[in-house]
């Protein structure tokens, strides 16, 4: 029987750990980008480094729809329990391809992978293969997979790169050929001119656009990939990298970088973090710019080391003893993520607060296709000033911003302290100077209000039902709306968490009813509109199993929701 | 006192009067003033505690952090601007307690750093309890059977993580103090001196009169190259060796390890982002 995708084909590569998943991803993404195919994959892995079973999804689609999607088209297995570990999104659609002790199923197609690759020289192979084959699949150029094997095996031997030539033609031809399945998707020469980049690589550029120099880290998964990438664009920028004995290094080391000078980002998850915490009350006193990753997984504690969740929002917003101001971002898209990282350290640097990026495992190594960014209209600001003798690190000033000089650059001192202090950043005990310094702490939230990006609403204006939501879940909420096809529902969107927008409460008091979407178990930005405009929303959809929202689920429980308000 | 390290009114620093920190403060404003350096190019930096409170009271910059978090910023800050020098102050319970791993993992990246830690064996600012340092068997008002932890030897440790200048001296000999302090901020590395000091307010026991009694000075002929002689040199007690103890000329530092140093010095601060390079990485991506 013939199986019919068209515009849109889901396929799930499952195996075990080290069985070689990634590279068979890393081969497709950019084939399949280059060639013209909206590109869009997500990966969910085990906490261990060999056996179990993980998965990446790959779609590939007419249009650039980016949510995750719980149906499966194709499975790939390449172990003998990927089956099973996935059966809940199998369908009587779902078509099982691969070798016969693997593809268990009703619908399978055995392509013995292993023993092609084992005739071309070692089963090594066969994940070139396999990546072959769905390139066949999907007719992608032979010569286009040829060159870019050679291209993405150029630094190994000749006779591996030759291999693997082979490796794909063979996997081509078996894909090509196979006639049981007929996909149809449109492809674009735009896209082939498309960046293709995961969350993490998002933030990382933006922040080496922000001009980002000095990156420390002690490494935690979801959050590690940012100091990866960060390193890897240290060999051509001038970016120092260190990894740290521990988060309390981490955040003290960032102070001091920033301290002398430098522009410096540390990334972590929700347990280091917390480990900062006295460390993010240091930046507030000493009124040092920050720009902090944090990938938020599963807590408490060690929790789902390698799962997603937005559980961390209430320990961001909270983290640090004393009361001070601090900016929130959580990028829905990769656009806002490379933008957001970019202008984080502008906005640190000119406010003198702590500026977090908040995203999740979901976020971070979901990967898809978008237009180039624009690089026209910025400039990186250093809000430097040279000192002169009598410089004040915390002068009390007109606009409530004391300019931020750094060690010998003018002829002044830097002096700052995390005891209570002076204008000159002595220790003081001075109860009217700590009452003038706690205000011109918090005063500069004010000043922040201007810049503060509106919430983003999708949909029409004059809305009856709003589902808001916040961070990594855009994607996949707005297709679920955009498949849902009910004008009366939009979309309001938060990047910008804290402090939030002044429009806030009149979005959402405009509608009849209001949805929050939340991965985690409590609700914490519906908790932080409550305490800031008073609003209460009236329902929430809450996911916190670790694994991301579907489009597929968000359908079915908006679907619920609206019609449980009918009856 | 002519000095321009000197802060212009001194009368409020907060030592209890006696404490050992005013000679120490003395001894390293004399040795700032002969090295001819300037408040503009020196970064004091500290955790909290009394000895931590050096920088407030000298005429220089500096970042006065978090309770024994000084070596981490002092590092970042002197790879970001190697032409600062920078020097660490601390005491027993901030360097060797509350801040023990960023000492051993300083230790291992070797920045151009000295690290001062006034050793009086007691923790001052909060009111005579048990430091790292302090004696087996001295009583406190928390350690009220004695205390029996074994104390921290800060120069056998400082010598297994081979820190690369490790020094010790007595407070109250101020030529010989500043001596090694000028030897220990022109060593290229990381460099640890331990000064024994004595707390006026809550060590009865290590007193002055006590470490007058209890030290010796190595005599010239000490070879402090050998990593050896210098382990026993570091076990000994009662008396305790005073002067440089471990020495180690041949490792690279911190800055000139990192990749941005290697072809071209110019400090981090003072170079601008390339926006073509920037273009190229995002490129890549395509």
């Amino acid at each position: 029987m013939l199986s019919k995708f068209e515009n849109d084909v889901v396929i799930v590569l499952a195996g075990e750990a080290g069985q070689g998943i990634q590279s068979i991803e890393g081969i497709l993404s950019l084939l399949l980008k280059r060639s013209g195919y909206n590109y869009f994959s997500t990966s969910e892995f085990m906490s261990r480094v060999r056996g179990g079973v993980n998965s990446t999804e790959i779609r590939i689609s007419s249009q650039e729809v980016n949510g995750f999607r719980n149906r499966i088209d194709i499975l790939i297995p390449l172990s003998d329990k990927s089956v099973d570990h996935l059966k809940s999104r199998l369908t009587d659609q779902t078509l099982v391809i691969g070798e016969k002790d693997k593809t268990t199923y009703k619908k399978s197609i055995e392509v013995p992978f292993s023993d092609i690759a084992k005739e071309i020289g070692n089963k090594i192979f066969s994940n070139t293969v396999a990546a072959g084959f769905i390139c066949g699949l999907l007719n992608v150029e032979l010569q286009l997979c040829k060159d870019f094997i050679a291209e993405y095996f150029a630094s190994k031997k000749q006779d591996i790169i030759d291999k693997n030539i082979i490796a794909i033609s063979k996997g081509h031809k078996i894909g090509k050929d196979l006639e049981q399945i007929k996909i149809t998707i449109d492809k674009s020469k735009k896209i082939q001119k498309h960046l293709l980049l995961t969350g993490a690589e998002a933030v990382s550029l933006g922040a080496l656009a922000g001009g980002c120099n000095f990156v420390c880290a002690y490494p935690m998964s979801p959050a590690t990939s940012v100091l990866e990438n960060m390193a890897s664009y240290s060999k051509d920028n001038d970016i120092i990298v260190e990894q740290v004995e521990d988060e309390i290094g981490v955040i003290n080391m960032t102070l001091g970088a920033w301290y002398a000078g430098a522009r410096a980002m540390a990334t972590t998850s929700g347990g280091g973090f917390a480990l900062m915490s006295e460390g993010i009350s240091l930046c507030a006193m000493i009124e040092s710019p920050l720009v902090m990753h944090i990938a938020q997984r599963p807590g408490p504690a060690t929790g789902l080391p390698t799962r997603t969740e937005q559980g961390d929002l209430n320990l961001v917003l909270y983290a640090g003893h004393g009361d001070f101001p601090r900016i929130i971002l959580a990028p829905g898209t990769l656009e806002e993520a490379f933008y957001q990282s970019r202008n984080a350290f502008n906005m640190s640097a000119k406010y003198q607060m702590p500026v977090f990026i908040l995203t999740d495992q979901f976020f971070v190594d979901s990967k898809y296709n978008i237009e180039n960014f624009d690089l026209d209209n910025f400039e990186i600001e250093e809000s430097i000033v040279k000192t002169n003798p009598d410089y004040q690190r915390f002068a009390f000033t007109k606009d409530g911003l004391s300019p931020r000089g750094i060690p010998n650059h003018g002829k002044g001192l830097v002096c700052v302290d995390s005891d209570e202090h002076d204008e000159s950043g002595h220790i003081t005990e001075d109860f009217d100077i700590r009452v003038k310094m706690v205000d011109k702490r918090k005063h500069k939230l004010k000043l922040v209000e201007k810049d503060i990006t509106p919430p983003k609403l999708i949909g029409k204006e004059n809305y009856k039902t709003l589902v808001i939501c916040w961070g990594s879940t855009f994607n996949t909420l707005k297709e679920a709306l955009e498949e849902l096809e009910n004008e009366d529902i939009s979309l309001l969107h938060f990047s910008w968490i804290y402090p939030l927008h002044k429009d806030t409460f009149d979005y959402l008091n405009k509608a009849d009813k209001t949805i929050i979407v939340e991965n985690n178990s409590s609700g914490q930005m519906a908790q932080l509109i409550r305490s800031t405009t008073g609003f209460a929303i009236d329902e929430e959809i809450l996911k916190y199993n670790g694994l991301p929202f579907s489009v597929e689920e968000l359908k079915q429980k908006i679907t619920n929701l609206i019609n449980k308000e009918k009856k | 006192m002519n000095n321009k390290f000197d802060i212009k009114n001194n009368s409020d620093i907060a030592w209890c009067p006696g404490c050992g920190n005013f000679l120490i403060r003395k001894e390293i404003m004399s040795v700032l003033e002969e090295l001819k350096l300037s408040p503009q190019e020196l970064v004091l930096v500290s955790g909290i505690g009394q000895a931590a409170k050096m920088p407030q009271y000298v005429n220089s910059n500096f970042f006065n952090g978090l309770h024994g978090r000084g070596l981490p910023p002092a590092t970042a800050i002197k790879a970001a601007n190697p032409q600062l020098t920078v020097l660490a102050f601390g005491g027993d319970g901030d360097m060797y307690g509350e801040g023990g791993n960023h000492l051993l993992h300083t230790s291992r990246r070797n920045p151009d750093i000295t690290l001062f830690v006034h050793d009086n064996m007691i923790y001052g600012l909060t009111k005579g309890q048990a430091s790292p340092t302090t004696n087996f068997g001295f009583e406190t008002p928390v350690q009220n059977f004695g205390v029996f932890e074994r104390p921290l030897n800060p120069i056998a440790l400082a010598i297994s993580l081979e820190i690369t200048f490790v020094a010790r001296v007595f407070c109250g000999h101020p030529e010989q103090t500043q001596e090694i302090m000028k030897k220990a901020i022109n060593h290229k590395g990381f460099a640890l001196v331990d000064i024994f000091q004595p707390c006026v307010s809550f060590n009865k026991i290590n007193t002055h009169k006590w470490f007058e009694e209890n030290t010796y000075y190595l005599k010239e002929d000490y070879d402090p190259t050998d990593r050896d002689k210098a382990f026993k040199k570091a076990y000994e007690t009662m008396p305790f060796p005073l002067g440089v103890i471990y020495k180690n000329d041949g490792r690279k530092t911190f800055e000139e390890n990192l990749h941005i140093y290697q072809k071209n010095d110019t400090p981090l601060v003072k170079r601008s982002t390339n926006l073509s390079n920037i273009k190229n990485e995002i490129n890549k991506k395509i």
